[in-house]
């Protein structure tokens, strides 16, 4: 998906005029380059990924030292996240722990802080009447921004994988391992699964990054706008907890997001899993386009 | 390269146009008919830089921040943009470079509508807009390299050197590699310049260059002006400094209020107002007194000056009178308005009074 995004050459506000050459779609792809450099060097995005990155580091030694007398994780009681109680026997399911633990809140949080920003920090920098009279183009600047919200999705995911694959390496055995629904698959394989729930949890980040970019467009404080995404995320997730709200809880972003589970069975479970792409889709389509409506209709007066 | 050479095809065709046209447009300020209202604009592209028609910002909440607004700035100039802190100059500006929606009302920036041809327009168009803004982690010279990589009209083969050449012109080429949170204001304001830079343009729009300024600097930045303007570039140039304007700018705008005031070259501005009849003598009191008889309007003695406004009459009589009359006359004559008792005569305040 979001190779898709960085691919696809921006729409450009579709009137050639006279006297000015046409830019080559390569150009304007040197905006996304230069914003996801300028993403990666700032420190607050710096300061994410080292948190993400941290989340298996610990989660890793708090199992380790836990069953270091021979118990199971997680007291045998089946408490804390999703395949914890099989790290101990396997290390590479300390990848799907980590990510299991991270996409509640860690993972969303990090891609809200982000994509809040996007917008109303270059407003609040003052660096947005620049960017728009260079001109970068509302539509292109918009899209670019979106697309390094969503390339940072899968940098996060894949921070925290790569942290946890790591992590597990060093401090438990590797081998085959067992899917949930009981039968064993090669490490290999076990790897490639991996791979595709790290792509899944990044995937389920696109919603609340439309959202984060929208709330974006509303304001001219950065803070504020992170402020708002990361509240709308808690307040989401508190919802989904209602059991009164079941009739509207499939709707909610967060609602299929632990579907990536559903990869670790055999044969893979695939409806939650596509049920949460739609839904996600849904909320890319939505919001980008209240983003674009609202962005490309504002007085830019910062 | 056979991009290029066909985009200065056009632009020579452009001007051909516009040389065309030329008997006119000078006739076009007069003209307020809706009709040929569109003719004109594109008969003047290549001598009316930016020519705005009732122009109109109303903010939510009611507020009127430009009223009305006809504006025409001839190419080649230097338009000094002239009004009091919040008299709408700002307001004025981002509606031309696109930013603001006007209520009502057109603009036009070197022939084309704003805001929707912002896109084939600001590639030709350096702003500095209510100061600088930049990435304070990111070094100067990666400032200029962002701005210049949201522009889709610009070649990223040449970005390098383009940035170098700009920070060298703005002399920054020293500290081009510090993070630019470390800059001092006038350095932001320099490398906000040299981001208006990175590209030849037509047309340049700044907005209170000298803000934050030493003298040094000011000067500098009057000399820059100053070198473009003599290669052909437009310079629209806002200030509340009425000695800036009157040094550089070959023609002026004023606002007030949200309305302009009087637009049109600097000297015709200042010759407009009228004058002081100025009497330097050792009488003053006996002088004034002459004056009054000889029907002179507004006499105000300050020492061994009395000031009045010039008389209709011949001004030789005056003085023969008053030499008549035994008022010992040193020095008599009419002292020539500066562009701030011009200001003052358009706007019955003085100049730093908030709108």
């Amino acid at each position: 998906m979001s190779r898709a995004e960085l691919t696809e050459p921006p729409a450009q506000a579709a009137k050639p005029a006279p006297g000015t050459r046409t830019p080559t779609p390569l150009w304007t792809l040197g905006l996304l380059r230069n914003e996801l450099g300028t993403t990666l060097r700032r420190w607050r995005t710096i300061a994410l990924l080292g948190v993400l990155a941290a989340v298996p580091v610990l989660v890793g030694i708090a199992v380790k030292i836990e069953t270091s007398d021979g118990s199971s994780a997680g007291g045998g009681g089946g408490e804390g996240p999703a395949f914890i109680a099989q790290i101990t026997n396997n290390g590479l399911f300390l990848v799907f722990t980590a990510l299991a633990a991270t996409l509640p809140f860690f993972l969303p949080m990090a891609v809200g802080v982000v994509a809040g920003d996007a917008i109303a920090g270059e407003a609040n920098a003052g660096t947005l009447r620049y960017l728009l009279v260079a001109p970068a183009g509302r539509t292109r600047l918009l899209i670019t921004k979106y697309a390094t919200t969503l390339a940072f999705c899968v940098i996060a995911t894949l921070v925290v994988a790569t942290s946890a694959l790591i992590v597990g390496a060093l401090l438990f055995p590797l081998g085959e391992l067992t899917t949930i629904s009981g039968t064993r698959i090669s490490f290999g394989e076990g790897l490639g699964r991996a791979l595709l729930i790290a792509l899944a949890v990044a995937a389920s980040l696109i919603g609340i990054a439309a959202l984060g970019l929208f709330v974006s467009t509303l304001t001219n404080s950065g803070i504020a706008a992170m402020a708002t995404t990361v509240g709308l995320l808690i307040t989401v997730q508190i919802l989904d907890q209602i059991p009164q709200l079941h009739a509207i809880q499939p709707y909610f972003f967060s609602h299929y997001w632990l579907s990536f589970a559903d990869l670790m069975r055999d044969p893979v479970y695939w409806d939650d899993l596509i049920r949460n792409l739609q839904l996600q889709g849904l909320y890319a389509a939505v919001f980008g386009a209240a983003a674009w409506a609202r962005f490309t209709a504002k007085d830019i007066t910062a | 390269m056979a991009e290029l050479s066909t985009a200065d095809g056009d632009m020579a065709g452009e001007r051909g146009t516009a040389g065309a046209g030329d008997t006119e447009s000078a006739g076009h300020t007069a003209k307020a008919g809706d009709t040929e209202a569109d003719a004109a604009a594109t008969a003047d592209t290549g001598d009316t830089v930016i020519a705005t028609r009732a122009l109109t910002k109303r903010y939510r909440g009611g507020q009127l921040a430009v009223d009305g607004l006809d504006l025409a700035v001839p190419a080649g100039s230097v338009f000094g943009f002239l009004g009091p802190n919040g008299s709408g100059k700002t307001t004025t500006i981002r509606m031309l470079m696109g930013l603001i929606e006007p209520t009502s009302g057109t603009a036009r920036v070197l022939g084309q509508p704003m805001p929707r041809a912002t896109g084939a327009v600001l590639p030709h168009v350096g702003a500095l807009i209510e100061g600088p803004a930049l990435y304070g982690f990111l070094s100067g010279r990666d400032n200029l390299l962002r701005y210049d990589s949201a522009d889709p009209t610009a070649d990223p083969r040449t970005r390098r050197s383009r940035v170098a050449a700009a920070l060298d012109r703005v002399g920054l080429t020293a500290a081009a590699g510090k993070k630019a949170k470390a800059y001092s204001l006038g350095m932001k304001q320099r490398l906000g310049l040299a981001a208006a830079l990175l590209q030849p343009r037509r047309l340049l729009v700044l907005d209170e260059p000298t803000n934050g300024l030493d003298p040094q600097g000011m000067r500098e930045i009057r000399s820059l002006v100053r070198e473009l303007a003599s290669d052909g570039t437009t310079v629209f140039l806002s200030s509340h400094l009425l000695d800036e304007i009157e040094q550089v700018c070959t023609h002026v705008a004023v606002m007030a209020q949200g309305r302009l005031i009087t637009q049109g070259p600097v000297a015709d501005l200042a010759a407009g107002a009228r004058g002081r009849l100025v009497v330097t003598t050792p009488d003053p009191g006996d002088a004034a007194r002459v004056l009054k008889e000889q029907g002179v309007s507004d006499v105000v003695v300050a020492e061994d000056r009395v000031t009045a406004e010039p008389p209709e009459r011949e001004l030789a009589e005056v003085n023969a009178a008053l030499v008549t009359a035994g008022v010992r006359v040193r020095g008599f004559g009419v002292e020539r308005a500066s562009l701030e008792d011009a200001f003052v005569a358009l706007t019955g305040e003085g100049f730093d009074v908030a709108g």
